[in-house]
């Protein structure tokens, strides 16, 4: 009797422990995410949403009245709340509905199976333009694609080919390029470090591009790279930041999503016992979040205004498909406008190079 | 002093659980001071009507009055608060607690936030010597034999101030010296004014030392004797429902050709610097039963396994007929036609889980009758339990049952009929009765009996002298893992047996004055 | 008499009270969730509709319901296996992504068979290497006493980079992040229902599913090979004692439990993905599957249908965010709701004897 109750009450223990890790599985990443995410994100997204429009767009600006369209959106596994990609795009879309009067919706993908139903959510639901967030998306857009020709469906990272999909695509390595002149240029021991998350092609063009930037500047100058294999663990990315600069480097670039962050809280915890030391940040303005002390500059990738940019041409009846390639020249990817620590030679030095590489007088290697 | 108010009055206490009436308007009187038995067969309904009185269960119908007040007990807390104290047959102690910290468990007396410890050794040492329970109090209770542990059941009561003791069956766990003891002990507390009530079927305890006894059968009372006014064969009469005899009235055959020979067997402890058994030499004859007396622990459990196969053999031999299976496995053995009754019979004889019709082919599964391409044949299978437990008198709400719902006796009766209806040669019964209550006993002692005038060589293994008397047509004596000697039938006397029990070596002392 | 026996026989499964006690659970943890929508101002009549169409809305949501329940099968019936025997198989995670692995290489690399030799191939390749990578806990807890729930941990991280370095060593897709396609002749995916059933991705998975089903149920109550493996769950002392080999009954149910949790890999890749990708973090099947084994009280039965209910959560969560628009968050809230009421049956057997007894004590007046 009382052994038969014990017996149950393990079950029920286990039970209970299994369902807390299924049901937090997806969870767990986005907690520490939430919050502190939404000011930092949203405050490029809506300083930088004109410039862009204006060569593109053949001047119908904000004032689209799209009341009764539905923009869809699937996240990938990393959910809405990802600091990164997913967020921006999101925040972009909302955006665009709010000046437009469409209607957006998303929906997170918990698994790698769940990106097809996700995007025929959408699409059966006959919404206007469905967009998948994400490389991972490549294989169920193309299917879904195909199966529904009359839909219309938008890409990051990755590119479909097939007429009813517009990819787009950044060119990560010309925008590295000019973080690599800025770390070329300020390094005092000639050591720089990279921390890439998995070793993908997308992340190889991080590296390359950087890598190129460094030498074009300052060829006595070594990058070493570390890839932590993940994209979600800071603590891996504190660890491979710890090797490099204990192995002498002062700046290190990462392009790491989470893991990422580990990078900034090492460089911090150097700050504090008077070792300075600087990381560049990735996609986003990260001086934002953590501070100028620390951060020298990013490479911003513009997810939010590629997503504004294709949303509001579909809404205004101008969906292309195909594939857009955004590097400096469309503004895609580049440095933030404020450079606080970045000094006037140096930034001169990028726009000099941003200019070759937009006359195509240099081309910036992508592995 | 008479038509002083009893300390305990039950009144018509009913109490059904599903099919089954337990206990059945039963009413019961305990007096100060006096040790009470209550005495019935496993499933009368005495630990029934005792979980009523600590507060496990609520009775359906039926009154108790505490010192002449109508008392409801809702839970063992309202029990202690009553001056209730039960000693639980299973004892419920922390292991790696000291004695003094199980007793004090939950009431401990304090020294500002922490446990003042000399405080509850003194006080454990205080009420040891008033009841004259020998304990160490600051021993780990891992490390203490299980008389020890049960005196630690009963300080523990006392801790909490109990006046009226309940124990659950408490001899059924001890050996013969500490069964002496116990009873000692229980003098002394109803000396103390202390009242007991004492659930047993054993007949020798309660003439021993109750003062009164109560016999229920199915639940009822049948009756309320004063123990110095009768007589065993009365109250098994009463217990049982029918006669009982005492002795068995089967023949007994003359042992035939030696069957079985165990030869040199040494087995090694977990440290090599110890035999665990050394040098054990004896035979069975065909139709024979050998009797193996000793002090548990002297390496009994480790002689059956190694001679079923579930120890590794280090030296010597087993041989069964001509055949060696000194080397063969435990199934080799079981097929060549070992067969055990296991001293613990839930943990290592049937599987309480399974169905009852399950458990009856455990050991015998493999053979083509129950199913052949490796499935099972659950018609024969179902057919041949409902066979064993019919002809074994296995009670049971039918072979579909877990065996967890069968009652010690039946789980007992149930590995009886599975070993013996295999047609083994060898036997080999480890306290074969043990909890048992007296119809159960006589059953089981009938079928061994029954077995070796087939033919079959049986090894009894007991604690109780006895029942090996009773039984064997020699017994040997084991200690520390060595045959002291070994006595035919009638030369068998206590003194003898006790001397090498002790350790002494058969003869040796004869000679040393010779 | 015979066919009386057999009714007999499965209502025993469905006695009064365990078929009752589910039930009771579900709609509690239905009522629980919806006081937790309506606090949340949700409309919880809109969510479940919204959940149920989802599920049984269109033939492709049926379909996709049925293959986000069979990995869950799978799993669940591969942990409530080993439950069976008396170990707690941790490592289905491991075991499925091992399937997978096998079924993709040997789905890729042979080129040159038919459908009716490659396919089957496949699958029992793949199926071969979850069992054997299950052995392999099996081995060590059989041999040298290992717990298997440590051994289990540890070998799902092992089989998580071990599958990913040989799908990058071995059948990369250049340029991507996944392998290359099976060849379509190990394909298991049954493309004529999945035109019928509106492009959802439709297998053979379930089928193979369901004979696992009941060869459960047949090895371990119909054969003497499950006999011992019973016996030694239950009572492994008892077993020795009556001559049966422990270890090696131990060793089998492992070998058994990951097979199956393999053949739910296999599934995976051969019939819903075609491909595996390589990613940093493991689906998380194995886990859900201890749950749903637990659920289903680890009987064959309970155990298909407690997945129909993760199945039929999981996807249908998607449309109470979708069309009824409760965040995700609340979402899986109201799951975790029902899941946990489902969980402690105790609780609800102790709400429901009440209503049994009365109705007992009735039943003895009539009589």
């Amino acid at each position: 009797m009382k052994k038969k109750s014990l017996k149950s009450a393990g079950m029920l223990l286990a039970v209970v422990t299994s369902l807390t890790m299924v049901l937090s599985g997806c969870g767990s990443k986005n907690n520490n995410n939430n919050g502190a995410a939404s000011p930092s994100a949203s405050a490029p997204a809506s300083e930088s949403a004109s410039p862009s429009a204006s060569p593109s767009d053949s001047g119908t600006g904000t004032t689209i009245d799209a009341k009764g369209m539905k923009i869809g959106m699937a996240t990938d596994t990393g959910g809405v709340n990802d600091k990164s990609f997913n967020q921006q795009a999101w925040e972009a879309l909302q955006k665009v509905a709010n000046d437009t009067g469409a209607e957006a919706k998303y929906l997170e993908s918990k698994k790698d199976s769940d990106y097809q139903p996700n995007l025929n959510s959408f699409v059966k639901n006959g919404y206007t333009l469905t967009w998948g967030i994400g490389f991972l998306f490549a294989d169920a857009m193309k299917t879904i694609a195909e199966q529904n020709p009359d839909a219309k469906l938008a890409l990051i990272d990755s590119s479909v080919d097939a007429p009813n999909v517009e990819s787009v695509l950044f060119k990560e390595n010309e925008g590295s390029y000019l973080v690599g002149i800025v770390a070329g240029l300020t390094t005092k021991t000639n050591k720089i470090g990279f921390v890439g998350g998995m070793e993908l092609p997308v992340i190889k063009k991080f590296e390359v591009g950087f890598k190129a930037g460094v030498a074009a500047v300052n060829p006595n100058a070594t990058v070493t790279s570390n890839y932590v294999g993940d994209f979600s663990k800071p603590d891996l990315g504190k660890l491979a930041a710890a090797t490099l600069y204990d192995g002498g480097a002062d700046i290190i670039f990462h392009a790491a999503g989470g893991s990422g962050n580990g990078v900034f809280t090492e460089a911090k915890d150097r700050l504090k016992s008077g070792n300075k030391v600087w990381v560049i940040g990735v996609d986003k303005d990260q001086s934002l979040e953590f501070g100028n002390e620390i951060t020298l500059t990013s490479m911003m990738k513009k997810v939010d205004e590629a997503v504004t940019k294709v949303t509001l041409d579909t809404l205004s009846g101008n969906f292309k498909g195909g594939t857009v390639e955004l590097g400096l020249k469309e503004g895609g990817v580049g440095l933030p406008v404020e450079n606080p620590n970045v000094p006037k030679d140096v930034l001169d030095k990028v726009e000099e190079y941003k200019q070759k590489i937009i006359s195509g007088e240099i081309t910036v290697p992508t592995e | 002093m008479g038509q002083a108010v009893p300390v305990v009055e039950l009144k018509g206490i009913t109490k059904r659980f599903p099919g089954i009436v337990a206990n059945d308007g039963i009413s019961l009187q305990l007096r100060k001071g006096e040790i009470h038995a209550l005495l019935g067969e496993n499933g009368a309904g005495k630990s029934t009507l005792m979980s009523i009185l600590f507060g496990l269960y609520q009775p359906d119908e039926g009154e108790i009055h505490i010192n002449g007040a109508k008392e409801t007990i809702d839970g063992p807390g309202k029990a202690i608060k009553l001056g209730i104290g039960m000693v639980h047959q299973h004892f419920k102690l922390v292991q790696n607690f000291t004695v003094a910290e199980n007793i004090v468990l939950g009431i401990e007396p304090r020294r500002g936030m922490s446990i003042n410890y000399r405080k509850a050794n003194d006080r454990v040492r205080e009420l040891s010597e008033q009841y004259g329970l020998k304990v160490d109090p600051t021993v780990q209770v891992q490390e203490i034999t299980v008389g020890m542990q049960q005196r630690v059941e009963i300080l523990k009561t006392l801790y909490r101030g109990a006046e009226i003791l309940i124990f659950d069956e408490p001899t059924a766990v001890l050996t013969v010296q500490e069964i002496q003891e116990l009873m000692q002990i229980l003098r002394n507390l109803a000396a103390e004014g202390k009242s007991i009530i004492l659930i047993t079927h054993k007949l020798k305890e309660i003439m021993e030392v109750s003062d009164r006894v109560t016999v229920i059968r199915r639940g009822k009372v049948i009756d309320t004797l004063v123990t110095a006014e009768t007589n065993e064969s009365e109250l098994a009469e009463k217990m049982v429902g029918r006669r009982v005899s005492f002795e068995l009235e089967q023949e007994r055959c003359e042992p035939g050709e030696v069957l079985v020979k165990i030869n040199n067997l040494t087995v090694h402890g977990s440290d090599k610097s110890k035999n665990i058994l050394e040098d054990i030499t004896f035979n069975i004859r065909a139709g024979e039963i050998y009797g193996l007396a000793g002090v548990d622990g002297n390496g009994q459990r480790e002689l059956v396994e190694a001679i079923t196969g579930i120890r590794q053999i280090h030296a010597g031999g087993v041989t069964l007929g001509n055949v060696d299976l000194t080397q063969a496995g435990v199934r080799e053995r079981m097929v060549a036609g070992i067969a055990q009754i296991p001293e613990d019979r839930q943990k290592h004889g049937l599987v309480l889980d399974f169905k009852v019709s399950e458990n009856m082919v455990l050991t015998t599964y493999k053979d083509s009758r129950f199913g052949k391409n490796g499935f099972l044949n659950e018609k024969e299978i179902e057919r041949h339990a409902a066979k064993l437990t019919s002809e074994f008198d296995v009670r049971s709400a039918g072979i579909h049952v877990s065996m967890r719902s069968l009652s010690g006796g039946n789980q007992q009766k149930a590995i009886i009929a599975r070993e013996l209806t295999r047609d083994p040669q060898l036997l080999i019964a480890v306290q074969p009765t043990r909890g048992l209550d007296i119809g159960a006993i006589q059953f089981v002692h009938e079928r061994l009996m029954q077995a070796k005038n087939e033919g079959k060589a049986i090894l009894l293994i007991s604690y109780e002298l006895d029942e090996l008397y009773k039984m064997s047509d020699r017994i040997a004596v084991i200690n520390e893992g060595r045959i002291m000697g070994e006595l035919e039938r009638d030369e068998v006397d206590d003194e003898k047996l006790g001397l090498m029990m002790a350790g002494n070596i058969l003869g040796s002392k004869d000679g040393g004055a010779a | 008499m015979s066919e009386n026996q057999s009714v007999r026989k499965w209502s025993r499964i469905f006695v009064a009270s365990s078929i009752w006690v589910p039930i009771i659970a579900i709609i509690l943890g239905l009522i629980c969730g919806a006081i937790v929508m309506w606090i949340g101002g949700f409309n919880a009549w809109d969510a479940y509709s919204a959940l149920f169409k989802k599920v049984f809305g269109s033939k492709y949501d049926i379909g996709e319901t049925i293959r986000t329940i069979t990995p869950l099968l799978f799993t669940g019936l591969s942990v409530g296996f080993a439950f069976r025997a008396g170990l707690f198989n941790i490592g289905a995670d491991g075991q499925f992504i091992m399937g997978m692995t096998g079924a993709t290489i040997l789905g890729i690399k042979i080129d040159f068979l038919p459908w009716i030799l490659h396919a089957p191939i496949a699958v029992l390749g793949g199926m071969i290497v979850g069992g054997l990578w299950g052995a392999l806990a099996g081995y060590l807890k059989s041999s040298r006493g290992v717990n298997e729930v440590i051994s289990c941990i540890m070998l799902n991280w092992i089989a998580l980079y071990l599958s990913n370095y040989l799908i990058r060593t071995l059948v990369l897709k250049q340029g991507s992040q996944r392998s290359e396609e099976i060849q379509s002749s190990a394909s298991m995916s049954i493309d004529w229902l999945s035109k019928a059933m509106d492009n959802a991705r439709m297998d053979w998975g379930i089928v193979f599913g369901l004979i696992c089903t009941s060869l459960f149920y047949i090895i371990l109550w119909r054969t003497k090979q499950g006999y011992e493996l019973r016996a030694v769950g239950f009572n492994p002392e008892a077993a020795r004692f009556s001559g049966i080999n422990v270890s090696k009954n131990m060793l089998k149910s492992m070998m058994i439990s990951g097979m199956i949790a393999g053949l739910g890999g296999v599934f995976e890749v051969l019939g819903v993905f075609h491909y595996q990708v390589i990613s940093a973090a493991s689906s998380g099947y194995g886990f859900d599957g201890i749950a749903v084994a637990l659920l289903g009280g680890n009987h064959p039965v309970g155990i298909l249908l407690s997945s129909i209910l993760f199945g039929v959560l999981t996807y249908g969560s998607a449309g109470m965010n979708f069309t009824a628009g409760v965040p995700t968050e609340i979402v899986r809230i109201v799951i975790g709701c029902v899941i946990f009421f489902v969980a402690s049956q105790g609780l609800i057997q102790m709400l429901y004897k009440p209503f049994t007894a009365r109705r007992d004590a009735k039943r003895k007046e009539a009589a």
